[in-house]
């Protein structure tokens, strides 16, 4: 065994849901803990921590990313969007509206990887099919649904879109929206 | 920066991540350094030249499997990689990284193999060029020195005439695969004129099974292609573990061989019609 290296902090500033985001860490701190330790954003769940179960993941400049599989650090030159980020409570993005509306989760631990990664996918696939719905999906694990109605919470999801309901804002949202929930 | 850390043995590049980051959350290496090439100028590039692609250190495999210049110069690196893991995971990791990294259950060495890629290294002693065969030395194992940084792999063109094909099969999607197989085949004049395989999961380490003495001359749409089974089989070394037996994976391999030998000769068929109409 070698010698644990002493710990340096850094200081760690990350544009997080449009808006800067600062604290001081350690090198070696993932962006998922980040997230939730640092800044206290604990909408991003972190399942596995080995990037399979994809509950961690986020928007990296618009693109799903597992949060458990980077630093903080590399993150300094990205816009990182959370679940907190594509709306609030009184003020839902369409795929957390359509997760609410067809009973898209029951637990909720892996609902915050779905939206992420399901809001992006919709961006480049605005009229899927139920199969394509499922392999959109297939990097995400949950464990109480058995995915029917997540599948039917993505193409909801893609109806509410085509119907322009954009409330909470999506991904590429103008950088002075008003930001949901930061959870701060 | 790797010549100053490199050397004490407990340094390693930070590109995608994908398969190092979960490495070391699991706990099973601890590096005392970690170098993040993520900044560094020009290792983004990807280029497609009259004899190859060239795929710089940065470049995600997504980016890989979306750029049409890319599909149309080698349309096999498109079909490979999307069996690369998940999407999500193809955003994040890099071609180079998973070459690098030199897991036999890894694709893209495999591809690298097949289409006698090479890989560009860099170190503050200069450059060189290792060809893939030289690259690779066990799993895990390539021929990277602690102070060098692999800037980039070449996939060499196939020829108009050459058709490939892809295929793995895995208990879920996006799981390593319990076996896969790259054929390339040339046919000319409706006949074939070599046959090669790569494997995954199947081999210590990226091979090339070239099976052309088996069919050459053989009327390309009537191969019997269960012809080179046997070569197959005596050219694996699959392991039992907890997903699939050895002699489980050394049928699958031998069934995909079959399989893709004669998809490739379909693609090479179709390349050449189409480029003749």
């Amino acid at each position: 065994m070698t010698e644990p290296v002493p710990e340096a902090l850094l200081d760690v500033t990350v544009t997080v849901n449009d808006v800067p985001r600062h604290a001081r860490v350690p090198a070696r701190r993932l962006l998922s803990d980040f997230l939730r330790h640092d800044l206290g954003l604990t909408g991003t769940h972190v399942g596995c921590e080995h990037g399979v179960c994809g509950a961690c993941t986020v928007l990296v400049d618009g693109a799903p990313a597992r949060s458990c599989l980077m630093f903080a650090v590399t993150a300094q030159a990205h816009r990182v969007t959370t679940v907190e980020g594509l709306g609030t409570v009184e003020a839902m993005g369409p795929v957390q509206r359509a997760f609410t509306e067809c009973h898209g989760l029951q637990c909720g631990f892996c609902t915050p990887g779905f939206v992420t990664t399901v809001s992006a996918w919709l961006e480049d696939h605005p009229d899927p099919t139920a199969d394509e719905a499922r392999e959109a999906i297939s990097g995400n694990l949950c464990r109480c649904t058995g995915y029917q109605n997540i599948v039917r919470s993505v193409l909801r999801a893609a109806e509410l879109r085509a119907e322009g309901v954009v409330p909470g804002g999506v991904v590429d949202a103008a950088p002075n929206r008003p930001v949901g929930g930061d959870g701060s | 920066m790797l010549a100053e850390v490199g050397h004490d043995g407990g340094a390693k590049v930070l590109a995608g991540g994908q398969s190092l980051i979960p490495i070391l959350n699991m706990r099973l290496a601890s590096p005392r350094h970690l170098v993040d090439v993520n900044g560094v100028a020009g290792l983004d590039e990807l280029e497609v030249t009259a004899d190859g692609v060239r795929v710089g250190a940065l470049v995600r495999h997504a980016r890989l499997e979306h750029d049409e210049d890319v599909y149309a110069a080698s349309p096999l690196l498109r079909r490979v990689v999307r069996h690369v893991a998940h999407p999500v995971i193809r955003n994040r990791g890099t071609t180079v990284g998973s070459i690098a990294h030199a897991d036999p259950a890894a694709e893209m060495p495999a591809v690298l193999a097949l289409t006698g890629g090479s890989v560009e290294v860099a170190s503050a002693r200069g450059t060189r060029e290792i060809p893939w065969h030289d690259f690779f030395v066990g799993p895990l194992e390539t021929a990277l020195e602690a102070d060098e940084l692999a800037v980039a792999v070449r996939f060499p063109l196939l020829g108009a005439t050459t058709g490939t094909a892809f295929a793995e099969r895995a208990r879920r999607h996006g799981d390593y695969a319990l076996a896969g197989v790259a054929a390339a085949v040339a046919v000319e004049d409706g006949v074939v004129g070599s046959a090669r395989l790569s494997f995954v999961s199947v081999t210590e380490v990226p091979t090339v099974l070239d099976v052309t003495e088996a069919v050459r001359g053989a009327e390309a749409e009537a191969v019997d292609w269960t012809v080179v089974d046997d070569l197959v089989r005596d050219h694996l070394a699959p392991e039992d573990d907890i997903h699939a037996t050895a002699a489980y994976r050394a049928m699958l391999a031998t069934r995909l061989a079959q399989l893709t030998l004669s998809d490739a000769v379909t693609d090479s068929l179709a390349a050449q019609g189409h480029s003749a109409a």
